[in-house]
């Protein structure tokens, strides 16, 4: 064979023992690829760009073989470099030889190609223009609205259906929620609320004890945990701890069918599952917000005796004398709204999940995101509310 | 020999995920008291078919009947009064792992009977006695093996002596002694209690030891190519894609 371009190299590591990959253009337009050296898949090899570039030039190539007679070591890496350059051989239409690759080569390279590429399996281009984003986007948080009205739906007509006795749930279902979500939590509040009525008195202290006002570090303390501060806590720490619980939950029994195994019998999910939850969660709130309430009055009144020198009767009796009937009515009303909300979104997400641990991941953390968004927009809705009724 | 009375029918069945047709055109009909199985590859759509027919997914078109009612055009109340003649045998089992086994089947027993609880005490280990499992009553879904959660799911599935028995894939990672086992049970069940059974399936000795009748879901033309006993498929069918998918590749390779 009479060589008549310049040799021209691809990419040669070590001619010795690294892989190299060269080629040549005869006469007759026959390119040969020449793989050289050990290919192993632990180190780099060499690109087949350049053998690309020849078969997609207009230089009448004719056919394409290989030599392999440098070659002293190969394994896939060496495959993929050969399956590419055939490839674009067989798009080119140009013949390619297989007949000097070693025989083990030659029957992977037929197990490779022996099934067509299927065509229809692409997830699309994933280079979207800003119109199809938003278009799908819109569509998406239509999509979703409807579910979450459907869902919100579903849940109003499972609790008319329990007081017509045709929701049926497990007693000991619910008394194990009613557990979880109650006195299992009260050590976190305990601790979260102490904490927040320490601040509070902390802050308002050091304001205060300009004035000469520190007295009134029990009315700051008192009247913003039981009006809000009390709700608030206790709702973001059981959209944490109860709600994520309720999501991952769900969100399992739908990756193990059991959620199928329900409505294929007739039970409803929403009817055995969701509502004991709603109820559990929406009965238990206003427990721990007054708990939570007491935990941080408690907070302010360490504050108060230990460091602004008030004693126990009068701390107790400022404070009693600023909390007014409504201040506890708003703050259980908060109360109840955030165990709605909590219990609504977490089982929103879970029955949502999709089928694979990481959906479940997912829904998990959306729950939690999604309750706590509902909390703080809800207690900006309420507090306007209160403010504009002046109560 | 009398004609078999129609259960269950299939009429123009076409299956979608959003614009993603799965399969098309499907009509066949179960005959009570048949072992009906759907048959194809891998990823071919028969799970799907099954939550067609389970009420857990609806049908891009067509319809499905069990006896004279269509299923997906009657209210949801209907639907719920039919479903509680079926048992579903899901892949993994589906037990309701916050519940122990007897607690597991006395469920729908507690929900749709005025049963005591003594006598569905009893029930409770009547079915688990039928699979296998006298004894396992307090054990909870994940303290015990693969098999006997199937098992247990089997035993679930019958609890209310249901009309139609449906099985998603039941062999699928089971061992080849605990499978035939199951099989049996199959067989038995269908000997004793009447009832017509669905298999999803691709595993071929289930196919040909329990199928009296067949539907063959192929891929390529997303559609049903062949209908009728397996075995009898197995004997007649000349289209090479049911014949190499029966002799597991042996024959019809290469043909189109």
């Amino acid at each position: 064979m009479k060589v008549t371009k310049a040799k021209i190299e691809a990419k040669v590591k070590d001619e010795t023992t690294g892989p190299g990959l060269n080629f040549e253009i005869s006469k007759d337009r026959l390119l040969v690829v020449r793989c050289i050296g050990a290919w192993r898949i632990d180190q780099p090899w060499p690109s087949a760009k350049a053998v690309l570039r020849q078969l997609d030039s207009k230089n009448g190539i004719q056919a394409v073989a290989f030599d392999t007679k440098g070659l002293t070591e190969w394994d896939s890496s060496l495959l993929t470099v050969l399956l590419k350059c055939i490839q674009r051989s067989e798009e080119k239409r140009i013949r390619v030889d297989l007949d000097t690759l070693p025989e083990g080569i030659r029957r992977l390279l037929k197990l490779a190609t022996s099934v067509p590429e299927k065509k229809d399996t692409g997830r699309g281009s994933k280079h979207k223009t800003l119109f199809v984003t938003i278009g799908q986007s819109t569509l998406e948080f239509f999509r979703s609205g409807k579910e979450i009205l459907a869902f919100i739906g579903e849940a109003f007509l499972s609790f008319t259906r329990m007081f017509t006795g045709r929701a049926r749930f497990r007693a000991s279902d619910f008394k194990q929620i009613i557990q979880e979500c109650g006195v299992q939590a009260l050590p976190i509040v305990s601790l979260i609320s102490l904490l927040v009525g320490l601040i509070l008195a902390f802050v308002g202290a050091v304001q205060l004890m300009m004035f000469g006002a520190q007295i009134f570090v029990a009315n700051l303390v008192g009247i913003a945990m039981v009006r809000v501060m009390g709700a608030v806590m206790t709702g973001i720490i059981m959209a944490g701890r109860t709600g994520a619980a309720f999501a991952a939950q769900l969100g399992t029994m739908q990756v193990n069918e059991e959620l199928d195994a329900f409505t294929t019998l007739g039970i409803s999910p929403m009817d055995f599952l969701v509502l004991p939850r709603m109820l559990a969660l929406t009965l238990m709130m206003p427990l721990l917000c007054i708990y939570a309430d007491l935990m941080g009055v408690l907070g302010g009144l360490i504050v108060g005796v230990g460091m602004l020198d008030m004693n126990f009767m009068e701390y107790y009796n400022q404070t009693k004398g600023a909390i007014r009937f409504n201040d506890l009515f708003i703050g259980l009303f908060h109360s109840v709204v955030f165990g709605v909300l909590v219990s609504l979104a977490s089982c929103l997400r879970g029955i949502q999940c999709g089928r694979s641990a990481t959906a479940v991941g997912q829904a998990t953390t959306s729950a939690v995101v999604t309750s706590i968004v509902c909390i703080i927009v809800a207690t900006a809705i309420i507090t306007i509310v209160c403010n504009v009724l002046g109560i | 020999m009398p004609e078999k009375k129609s259960h269950i029918k299939a009429n123009d069945v076409t299956m979608a995920y959003g614009d993603f047709v799965v399969m098309r055109d499907l009509t066949f009909t179960v005959h009570r008291g048949d072992v009906f199985v759907i048959m194809g590859g891998s990823g071919c759509g028969k799970s799907t078919l099954l939550r067609i027919m389970i009420g857990l997914k609806s049908p891009a078109r067509g319809c499905i009947f069990y006896e004279d009612t269509n299923f997906w055009e009657v209210d949801p109340d209907e639907q719920d009064r039919i479903k509680r003649n079926f048992g579903v045998l899901y892949q993994s089992g589906a037990l309701w792992s916050s519940m122990t086994l007897a607690e597991n089947i006395a469920l729908p027993l507690g929900q749709y009977t005025d049963l005591g609880p003594n006598n569905i005490n009893e029930i409770v280990s009547l079915k688990l006695d039928l699979v296998g499992l006298a004894g396992f009553e307090a054990f909870y879904p994940s303290e015990i093996s693969g098999g006997m959660r199937k098992r247990a799911g089997l035993a679930r599935a019958m609890a209310l002596d249901p009309e139609v028995l449906f099985f998603d894939e039941p062999s699928a990672g089971l061992d080849p002694v605990s499978a035939r086992h199951l099989d049996d049970l199959i067989l038995e069940l269908r000997e004793s209690l009447g009832s017509t059974i669905v298999v999803v399936t691709h595993e071929l000795p289930s196919i040909f030891a329990i199928g009296t009748n067949s539907v063959f879901l192929d891929p390529e033309t997303r559609t049903m190519i062949a209908e009728g006993d397996p075995k009898k498929l197995l004997a007649d069918s000349t289209d090479p894609r049911v014949r190499r998918f029966l002799t597991r590749g042996e024959e019809g390779m290469g043909e189109k």
